[in-house]
């Protein structure tokens, strides 16, 4: 089945098996390994990119149900001037220590910060239940994302 | 925000610099396994048992060899038919002379012995081809009886090896003074006596397992890339289990996405890739599946512990006797039978040695074999005497503080030498690590708030909880690891400087996630004088790293740490001759620092470390005795002994009356781990300990039913705590060092889930203790809670209303 996506800016064709994953989608076929599979029952959140702005597990979406749509990847994030203000901050609160979980942590955390600008400690925690990390305990990254919220508000 | 540091030019010990690690794996650039694809690869699909006890009666592989794509099935007929291995996967720790052994084959050829066990393999050219002709082999199977938990294992009538006639693999003890300790008992003025369920747990690392195993048919070398924490380990048993000569063979540990033990095992995955890339000509990769993880990656825990404990009138503890029957899974990997007993030394915890027994047998069931996860033993064992205290206190109706600080081993009594001659604690100053508590902590408070919200239905019910804990870390002195079947008990370091003054760090030790490579630029940077942003740090690779152990046991900053000092101060040493040989110096005159020597007393007479660097490979500029090349130093560190880091945390947990649900409310944690490298790092290193403690105590369990299938086998029923799950952590600190090594640091990577649990689980008690609650079984849920306050109430080792029957 033949699909037209943009992937961070880029207008990708590709003809794809019609169960194709999104995230295999992204990692096999456009070589965008950024975006990471944690889990097979959409319960980590490793896999969250943006699709049209908003955060979505890229495991539970098929590559062709993203056709015409605009999809922002960890890979899009930084600009020419640098990290984007989200991983600047994860830098800053050491809120990484494997990294497999931020890729899609920190798309979460771009798209809850976006959706609730003023959003508070629990808010943030609240916000940010669907994607599991194994090694920070969450505190330097709730820290990460109320220094950008704190920015915001 | 977090106050942090800029690196500046000799940033070195105790800075809380940010992590160059960072950049790349906030960006995605960092490589994984899966993220690493090669042309002409095949994707491996393992077949696996969905039976826990089974004779595989014949495999038909027709359906699947039919579909385009699939290049092949393998089965374990087929690997003995072609002497694929020479070896069985290894056991490396036989804990005792006349311990079981059964073959563990990477396709088992004949039983499946729990539901996971490979029976075959099917390569395919594509990912989801792969997974599309695993389901087309056809299995037949004949069921057998299965030892589905470790209480049908103890009982020891269905046996999950039937061969060996028993489910008991060994019993292991440490029991010098039998008589005495019975005489303890029969003296004590009071006796505490409790089992304690330690249940399974999975380790479940975000990043799942994986490997690509990489041939050069005709270059004869292969490459073995794998999501592992000991990739030279690793090496040695593709060599020992494939046959193919160590010198042939490369193993990288690309970007590692978590460990916590599960990657340290020698894996039937990894030995089939490489064998079967060697054998084809053709690389072979696998990716594992969270699904799958349950019966493909080991799980820790797995105990039910006998405790008994004497005391004296005044709560001092004067005997301990325990029992631990240890759930192995269905076969020893590399080194299940150890791990129970890694604690061994710790069962008395940071108070006086009472008299002292331990016996632990270890028990083959039908599940999937249980290994090292974080802690690996400790966990278990602060866990056992931190209950047990508060069951003494309870006896004898003192405050457990109170009993705790009869008991600590005084400040002034370090090296501290235990019934045991392996256990000699280096430092400790137990006391002081609860008034720190106590300080930070505002218990009175608490307390005042406990009470009247207990008299107040609209109000939740407090529970305050503590743990006085210690740990082993610093893995591990001469003799040690060896016997764990490691090849030394050391670490390597290696410091290369570079012509322009630069340096690059190499590192036997395999992180994924701890920062070490920040940590080691930073001890590197304070030997050298070379600034902290000239120094590289490389490891995971065999080809460039000389020999290495690995990350594990928390040793990655107090044994890599001080090979790496070790190392670079060999280096400034011979540095130092050419630089007295340039400034026509003494070189016993020479000092370094700031990318620079100078000659003590005078300044001005410098010559930077880039002249130095680039004259040291120059022989027309080399004095006398000095061989080109000679700014380099490799350092196989032993440390003497183990290092005992410890702490006191603090919880306080709310149950909601109605739902009985509980949440950890507030978390206090003072930790000593000796002197502290990089505090920002040491601090995440124990959030995520704690984090994964606070979910052994209130959300996690592996779960098998009665036919030893798997219940919890995708992150949908097993509680992985997220965000919410979770909450602040007050962090404090005390600071005993070490002397068993020049940095002082006693390491704090498995720290957290040593003291998290008892703490969780006091509290749970004590918010219920007025009820008559003295003792819940972990995981501590809203059912078992529900069934306290409205069933028929719980007591020591309960498991009333527990879903599945509760299993350990």
């Amino acid at each position: 089945m033949e699909l037209t996506t943009t992937v961070n800016g880029e207008t990708r064709r590709a003809d794809v098996e019609p169960r194709t994953l999104l995230v295999h989608f992204l990692r096999d076929h456009l070589g965008l390994t950024g975006t990471n599979v944690g889990c097979d029952t959409s319960s980590c959140g490793a896999c969250t990119v943006l699709i049209d702005g908003r955060s979505a597990k890229s495991c539970t979406v098929l590559a062709v149900q993203a056709e015409g749509a605009e999809i922002t990847t960890i890979e899009g994030l930084a600009g020419p001037d640098g990290l984007h203000p989200m991983q600047e901050a994860f830098h800053q609160c050491h809120a990484l220590q494997c990294g497999y979980c931020t890729p899609g942590m920190v798309m979460a955390a771009v798209s809850l910060v976006e959706e609730y600008p003023g959003a508070d400690e629990h808010q943030v925690r609240e916000g940010l239940e669907g994607n599991l990390c194994r090694c920070t305990g969450y505190t330097n990254i709730v820290k990460a994302v109320l220094s950008v919220t704190g920015e915001r508000a | 925000m977090t106050v942090t540091e800029e690196p500046t030019a000799t940033d070195g010990i105790g800075s809380r610099l940010l992590r160059r690690e960072d950049a790349k794996l906030l960006t995605g650039e960092a490589k994984y396994v899966d993220d690493i694809q090669v042309p002409g690869q095949l994707w491996m699909g393992m077949v696996r048992s969905m039976m826990a006890h089974a004779r595989v009666v014949s495999i038909n592989a027709s359906g699947a060899l039919e579909m385009p794509g699939v290049h092949s099935v393998i089965t374990g007929a087929d690997i003995q038919e072609w002497g694929l291995f020479v070896g069985a996967l290894p056991c490396a720790w036989p804990v005792t002379e006349d311990m079981a052994n059964p073959p563990h084959w990477p396709i088992t050829p004949d039983v499946a012995r729990h539901v996971g066990d490979i029976v075959a393999v099917v390569l395919a050219d594509s990912r989801y081809g792969a997974v599309d002709a695993v389901e087309q082999v056809v299995v037949e199977y004949e069921p057998l009886p299965a030892v589905a938990n470790l209480d049908q294992a103890v009982a020891d009538e269905v046996h999950a090896h039937p061969d060996l006639g028993t489910n008991k693999a060994f019993t292991w003890a440490i029991d010098a003074d039998p008589d005495g300790v019975q005489a303890a008992f029969d003296a004590a003025a009071h006796t505490v006596s409790a089992r304690f369920v330690q249940q399974r747990l999975i380790p479940a690392a975000m990043e799942p397992r994986g490997v690509l195993a990489v041939p050069s048919p005709y270059g004869g070398d292969i490459t073995l890339h794998s999501a592992t924490q000991v990739p030279h380990i690793l090496k040695v048993m593709v060599a020992a289990t494939t046959g193919i000569p160590e010198q042939k063979i490369r193993v990288i540990a690309p970007a590692v996405g978590g460990g916590f033990g599960a990657k340290l095992n020698i894996n039937a995955d990894e030995m089939l890739a490489v064998a079967l890339a060697n054998r084809l000509g053709r690389p072979v990769r696998w990716t594992e599946t969270r699904s799958e993880a349950a019966g493909s990656t080991h799980q820790g825990r797995g105990q039910i512990q006998h405790v008994e404990l004497a005391a004296d009138e005044n709560g001092k503890l004067t005997a301990i006797r325990v029992k631990i029957d240890a759930d192995l899974g269905a076969y020893m990997m590399l080194i299940t039978p150890g791990t129970p007993l890694l604690g061994s030394f710790l069962y008395h915890g940071v108070y006086e040695s009472p008299k002292f027994s331990f016996t632990c047998d270890g028990w083959f069931t039908n599940c999937t074999p249980t290994d090292a996860y974080r802690g690996a033993g400790r966990p278990e064992a602060s866990y056992l005497i931190e209950r047990t205290v508060e069951l003494v206190a309870d006896e004898l109706g003192l405050d457990p503080l109170e009993v705790r600080r009869r008991n600590f081993i005084p400040a002034d009594a370090f090296p501290y030498a235990t019934h045991s001659e392996i256990a000699v604690y280096d430092s400790g100053n137990y006391p002081a690590a609860l008034d720190e508590l106590c300080r930070i902590m505002d218990v009175d408070a608490l307390r005042a708030e406990q009470a009247a919200n207990r008299d107040d239905p609209t109000k939740p019910l407090l529970g305050i909880g503590f743990s006085c804990w210690l740990e082993i870390a610093s893995f591990g002195p001469p003799g040690s690891l060896e016997g764990f079947g490691h090849l030394g008990s050391w670490e390597s370091g290696q410091v290369r400087i570079q012509p322009d003054g630069s340096a690059i760090v190499y590192t036997g030790a395999s992180p994924h996630g701890q920062g070490t490579v920040t940590t080691l630029a930073q001890i590197a940077a304070d030997e050298l004088g070379i600034g902290f942003d000239r120094i590289s740090v490389r490891h995971g690779d065999t080809a460039t790293v000389v020999q290495g152990i690995g990350t594990m046991g928390s040793r990655a900053t107090a044994v890599a740490g001080e090979s790496v000092k070790q190392a670079a101060a060999r280096v400034v040493e011979r540095a130092k001759v050419i630089a007295a040989h340039i400034l026509e110096a003494a070189a016993d005159d020479i000092e370094v620092g700031d990318d620079a020597f100078s000659v003590r007393g005078t300044p001005t007479r410098q010559v930077g470390w880039a002249e130095v660097a680039t004259k040291s490979f120059q022989n027309l500029e080399l004095p006398e005795g000095v061989e080109p090349g000679s700014l380099e130093a490799t350092v196989h560190n032993a440390p003497p002994n183990f290092s005992f880091p410890s702490g006191a945390y603090g919880c306080v947990v709310e149950i909601d009356r109605l739902t009985a649900d509980i949440r950890v409310r507030e978390m206090y944690l003072v930790d000593d781990c000796g002197n502290v490298i990089n505090p920002l790092l040491a601090e995440g290193q124990v959030h995520g300990g704690v984090a994964q403690g606070v979910a052994q105590a209130l959300y996690e369990k592996m779960e098998y039913n009665a036919d030893g299938q798997p219940l919890t086998a995708t992150l949908i029923d097993y509680l992985v705590p997220s965000a919410p799950d979770l909450p602040e952590y007050v962090s404090g600190r005390t600071v005993t060092p070490t002397p068993n090594n020049s940095l002082g640091a006693k390491g704090i990577g498995e720290s957290g889930s040593v003291g998290a649990p008892p703490a969780v689980v006091n509290a749970a008690v004590d918010a219920l203790s007025h009820l008559g609650v003295r003792h819940i079984d972990m995981p501590v849920t809203p059912r078992k809670i529900f069934s306290i306050l409205y069933g028929n109430g719980g007591d020591a080792g309960d498991t009333a209303g527990d879903e599945q029957g509760g299993r350990p």
